[in-house]
């Protein structure tokens, strides 16, 4: 089992982030995977190694669009913290991924087991939804375009 | 010179669907050697000029991308081989490679800032050697409008996103500061080079000081409402800083506290 130790796990204290390791297994998806589905349960997480993930939206009638796409360290999924347990997105792999499968059951009842490592790994899923919703934020306003 | 010397085109292609790469040359006389970063007033006869950077200088020929966006850059957007400008230069401070000798280099490019950066990275791959890593970082609104695709391919290094892909597009989708990641260069030892849409520049640069990179050593390019690319009409007035004189490249340092001023 092999864990990337920047971007998302990079963030977590040591102690933290060796036990969060201690829960990865390592997983593969060939380019084209589906992952997950947009509201499917979110009962597992990622940390990409290589590859890279696009995250979709479904839109009636149409293809699904792509709203932002993933790395190596990043965390893909993060739907698997917070009630009701289902993806907001849709995700499906653009190159073949190397990962780290984490169940989210087991990670969760760490998390409570010992508030000082779930309040270090809530941390560090609250910093990438910062990070997300910025990005979003950024992108709304849709800088390129010429102006108006 | 701050008189509109006669310039030639003497190429001209489409970049994208609004923007024009023109290549001009001097009738006569030539203007001073331009360095990267610096931009010339432009003078479309009749209907009057406009700051445009250097995207590529190659002797006495000076190469222009010009979006059209009103009467001046449209109209010389439209403009075919053969046809005349007045073009006055060159004006302003330059990115200061030299500076970053080196050092890892990181070239953010937002847009059709790429434009004013392509020189830099020309010079600096022409100089093996002399600097540390290069990445390039590039974001653009849609596929279709990113400028320079074949030869940004060849650049070692480059990355692209796009915020909204087409349904050919495989590259990465997002904002230009998600690539930070992926690019190599050691925080302590880097000098970063940014142009885009202002929100853009805050950004990144902003997220290159908080990893650790020195706010003299980013420099950034900034617009203002540049006419008389003197110093004297005021227009392009930012602070203390008169752009057309003082920029259009200013350190982050200097840059930082102007543009947190509102209606500044």
């Amino acid at each position: 089992m092999t864990v990337v130790r920047h971007g998302f796990l990079g963030a977590l204290p040591p102690a933290h982030r060796d036990r969060l390791a201690g829960f990865a297994r390592d997983v593969s998806f060939p380019a084209g995977t589906r992952v997950f589905e947009e509201d499917g349960v979110a009962d597992r997480f990622w940390i990409i190694r290589s590859g890279v993930v696009a995250l979709d939206v479904h839109v009636p009638g149409r293809r699904a669009a792509v709203v932002e796409t993933l790395g190596e360290g990043d965390l893909l999924g993060w739907s698997w913290l917070f009630e009701p347990y289902r993806w907001h997105l849709g995700a499906q792999t653009r190159a073949a991924v190397v990962a780290s499968e984490f169940d989210a059951g087991r990670v969760r009842a760490a998390c409570e087991e010992d508030p000082a490592f779930g309040l270090a790994v809530t941390n560090c899923v609250a910093q990438v939804i910062a990070r997300r919703l910025k990005s979003t934020r950024t992108r709304l306003l849709d800088l390129y375009g010429p102006p108006r | 010179m701050t008189v509109p010397v006669p310039y030639r085109v003497v190429e001209c292609e489409a970049a994208t669907p609004d923007t024009a790469t023109i290549v001009l040359e001097p009738v006569e006389a030539a203007l001073q050697p331009f360095t990267p970063g610096q931009f010339a007033m432009v003078y479309a006869f009749g209907v009057g000029d406009i700051p445009l950077s250097v995207s590529a200088i190659d002797g006495h020929r000076l190469t222009h991308t010009v979006r059209a966006v009103g009467a001046i850059s449209g109209a010389l957007h439209a403009l075919r081989p053969g046809g005349i400008v007045g073009v006055r230069g060159p004006f302003g401070t330059g990115w200061e490679l030299s500076a970053a000798s080196g050092l890892d280099l990181l070239v953010v490019a937002g847009g059709i800032g790429l434009a004013p950066l392509r020189p830099l990275v020309r010079e600096v791959l022409a100089t093996p050697g002399r600097y540390g890593r290069l990445s390039v970082l590039i974001g653009a609104r849609e596929p279709r409008e990113l400028l320079y695709t074949e030869e940004v391919r060849s650049w070692q290094g480059s990355l692209t996103t796009v915020d909204r892909p087409d349904e050919r597009w495989q590259g990465e989708v997002g904002v230009v500061t998600t690539l930070l990641d992926r690019a190599a260069f050691d925080p302590s030892s880097a000098a970063a080079f940014i142009c885009g849409p202002e929100p853009m520049i805050r950004a990144t640069a902003g997220e290159l000081v908080h990893r650790g990179l020195e706010p003299d050593r980013i420099r950034v390019s900034l617009e203002r409402n540049m006419h008389c690319a003197t110093g004297h009409c005021g227009h392009c007035q930012l602070g203390p800083l008169l752009l057309c004189r003082d920029g259009p490249v200013v350190t982050w340092r200097l840059a930082q506290p102007l543009l947190m001023v509102r209606e500044l």
